[in-house]
């Protein structure tokens, strides 16, 4: 038994850690519990009494050029794959905010990027998979076992343990992105920009969520192309790390504010343009190792739900109020239209926005986050699993109309008795 | 393009270097004991780069298999820039006390194989004229410790055996290389905690190949093992005997 917990840091619980040395001897093991990959996501759904850890599987299968197609194991991460497949022109189809997160993983949570409302998720490009259930082997793709391939497809690794997967990469000709970042003065504004650039495949705004009145939603947004020209050199290990937790009451109300308002008035120009690397460009935080430290001894948790685009404008101010209005400010708020979800049966996104905030945890918190539930609700939103570590069955339920057959499906292959994590018991499932 | 063989392709130290290799198209020619982990490794090495991957299987402890083992992979690859043996076993010290013949395998496995496989391949070398050998031998192989002086015993030998062996290479301009890491956090050592001195097999590897590439014969990796190392060997025996290394 080991202690274990994931990026939030709560809950810290007492975990079997088994580490499979290949996919053959995973099947042979017959294991229980949840799989898990580098631990990034951030509440409790990899945590379990036992996880099944991919660690040795991380080994690329095979590449077709001609269609960039990549197969390769569960465990390797997308930072192992821009690693060797950037300098060879090819880079991701769709990736998280992070680098550090397996290929088992991005499919488990179906992780959206800043592309979603033109390019999906990560699952949109994946175009068959291969599960452990029990010492049974199982291929899936969207012609063959379908339900499986789409209950697997945003299934929190709640219907086996994924092995291996083939999906697209995209060809690039340059390492480096096309840049613009405008000044939106208030959430209007900014939304107004999202309708403006829609056809920019890169876009994400950076809100402070602590101001009040006619700034409400005042924001940074940030687009992106890649670029034509510039090497294809792949990004560096991050230089910097956090080497201990930082003192809780480092991040309070004033010390956020005031670099809320120090990184919406860094840039004094309505638009500037420049080119970058993609790595500060997608990953700014994985330059800072252990960047979770900033959060204190206690973790973290964020609070990331989408609302479909009727109800936008209204919900997202009725939201930004309520947090402007418990001073629990946000360090990082970041808000993303979305375009229409996929078939896949947990699958977070929809069409419509999203909003991801951080939170250092503390007594007041969950009050607070109940309260933003029942806004979501209201406007028919749900809440990302992969940064849950609180929710009620109820709010999943309701906000998941698909978790029925979700349930059923994990009932047919007999992976209801198997895998389960905290987040899963939690919620029903 | 470079032709490579790693001998203990499986373990996590060579499996790096090997991917290091890869990205420069290198010919590699893979030797190991489980060779469904090699088909693996290989499939993985061509995807990253890799010009051509020979695997093939071998049991340390079969020592008259050694010759024809070397010499197939020398002719495969006609010339031969770089051979890493990287094989070896952590033993259990407390088993290795009671069960003598335990003992002697762990010393066959982690000293003699190597030197068996070394004979052979520095022949071979000489008579090429040039090329590198490198071996992963241990800190351990420093001074003897009561957690882990078998392995210790085994992996000074081979690095005794390499120091006159790179004096008797550098003659005929054979680059000799003994590797001696400390902690590395590999699947051989995943039942320990791991502190502040561990470092992880990727950063070893860079370390060895830059090492071969300037012919530099630095064993201690990473270098500030030079710095403990130094203290334990000089650490009085009336002291030494007294605490729990």
């Amino acid at each position: 038994m080991k202690k274990l917990t994931s990026w939030g840091k709560y809950p810290l619980i007492n975990a079997n850690i088994i580490i499979p040395t290949t996919r053959q001897h995973l099947a042979g093991l017959e294991l229980t519990g949840i799989g898990r990959g580098l631990g990034r996501s951030y509440g409790d759904s990899a945590l379990s009494e036992q996880v099944i850890v991919s660690e040795n599987l991380n080994h690329f299968i095979s590449f077709d050029e001609e269609n960039g197609l990549l197969r390769c194991e569960a465990g390797v991460s997308l930072d192992n794959i821009l690693t060797v497949f950037v300098p060879k022109g090819w880079f991701l189809s769709v990736t998280p905010g992070t680098k550090f997160v397996t290929i088992g993983g991005a499919i488990a949570s179906d992780v959206h990027g800043k592309n979603h409302h033109l390019e999906g998720s990560f699952s949109d490009h994946v175009t068959s998979l291969t599960l452990v259930i029990s010492d049974k082997e199982i291929t899936c793709s969207r012609n063959n076992n379908p339900e499986l391939f789409h209950a697997t497809c945003g299934g929190m690794g709640l219907t086996g343990i994924i092995t291996e997967a083939t999906f697209k990469l995209k060809p690039i000709k340059s390492a480096y992105i096309n840049q613009k970042i405008v000044k939106a003065k208030n959430l209007n504004t900014a939304l107004e920009l999202f309708e403006q650039y829609k056809d920019v495949t890169y876009s994400v705004a950076w809100i402070d969520c602590l101001s009040t009145g006619s700034n409400l939603g005042r924001s940074l947004l940030m687009l992106g192309e890649h670029a034509d020209k510039g090497k294809l050199k792949t990004h560096k290990d991050g230089l910097l790390n956090m080497p201990c937790d930082m003192p809780s009451f480092l991040l309070n109300k004033y010390t956020i504010q005031a670099f809320n308002s120090a990184y919406y008035n860094k840039q004094l120009k309505e638009e500037v343009n420049s080119t970058i690397h993609y790595d500060p460009f997608f990953y700014p935080l994985d330059g800072i190792n252990n960047w979770n430290r900033m959060y204190g001894g206690n973790g973290f948790t964020q609070y990331q739900f989408v609302i479909p685009k009727e109800a936008g404008k209204e919900g997202l101010t009725e939201i930004l109020e309520a947090i402007a209005e418990s001073k629990q400010g946000s360090f990082l708020a970041v808000l993303k239209v979305f375009g229409k979800g996929n078939q896949n049966l947990l699958s977070f996104p929809m069409e419509g926005y999203t909003l991801a905030l951080d939170f250092k945890l503390n007594d007041k918190l969950f009050s607070l986050l109940d309260h933003l539930d029942i806004i979501v609700r209201k406007y028919d939103g749900r809440l990302y699993l992969s940064k849950d570590v609180r929710i009620s069955e109820e709010m999943f339920k309701a906000s998941y109309p698909q978790w029925e057959a979700f349930q059923t499906l994990r009932t047919e292959y007999g992976a209801d008795e198997l895998y389960h994590s905290l987040q899963s018991k939690r919620i029903g499932l | 393009m470079k032709n490579i063989i790693i001998i203990g392709a499986t373990s996590a130290m060579a499996k790096e270097v090997a991917k290091l290799y890869a990205i420069d198209k290198a010919n590699l020619y893979l030797i190991a004991r489980d060779i469904s982990k090699l088909d693996t490794i290989k499939q993985d090495l061509i995807v990253r780069g890799a010009s051509t991957v020979y695997t093939a299987e071998f049991d340390a402890n079969q020592f008259d298999s050694h010759e024809t083992l070397i010499e197939q992979a020398f002719q495969t690859l006609e010339q031969v820039d770089v051979l890493l043996i990287a094989h070896g076993s952590l033993p259990n010290q407390e088993r290795c006390q009671t069960d003598c013949s335990k003992a002697i395998e762990e010393i066959n496995t982690n000293g003699i194989s190597v030197i068996s496989l070394l004979t052979h391949a520095a022949t071979k070398m000489e008579q090429q004229q040039s090329g590198n050998i490198t071996v992963i031998t241990s800190v351990a192989g420093d001074r003897g410790r009561q957690s882990n002086y078998v392995y210790g015993a085994a992996k000074g030998m081979v690095s005794i055996f390499l120091q006159g062996l790179t004096q008797r290479l550098s003659k005929s301009g054979v680059h000799v290389l003994d590797i001696k890491p400390g902690f590395v956090d590999t699947p051989m050592t995943a039942e320990f905690d791991k502190g502040a001195l561990w470092a992880k097999p990727e950063k070893v590897a860079e370390i060895i190949k830059k090492r071969i590439s300037k012919k530099n014969s630095f064993s201690y990796t990473p270098a500030f093992w030079f710095a403990i190392m130094t203290i334990i060997k000089f650490v009085p025996k009336a002291i030494f005997n007294k605490i729990s290394l």
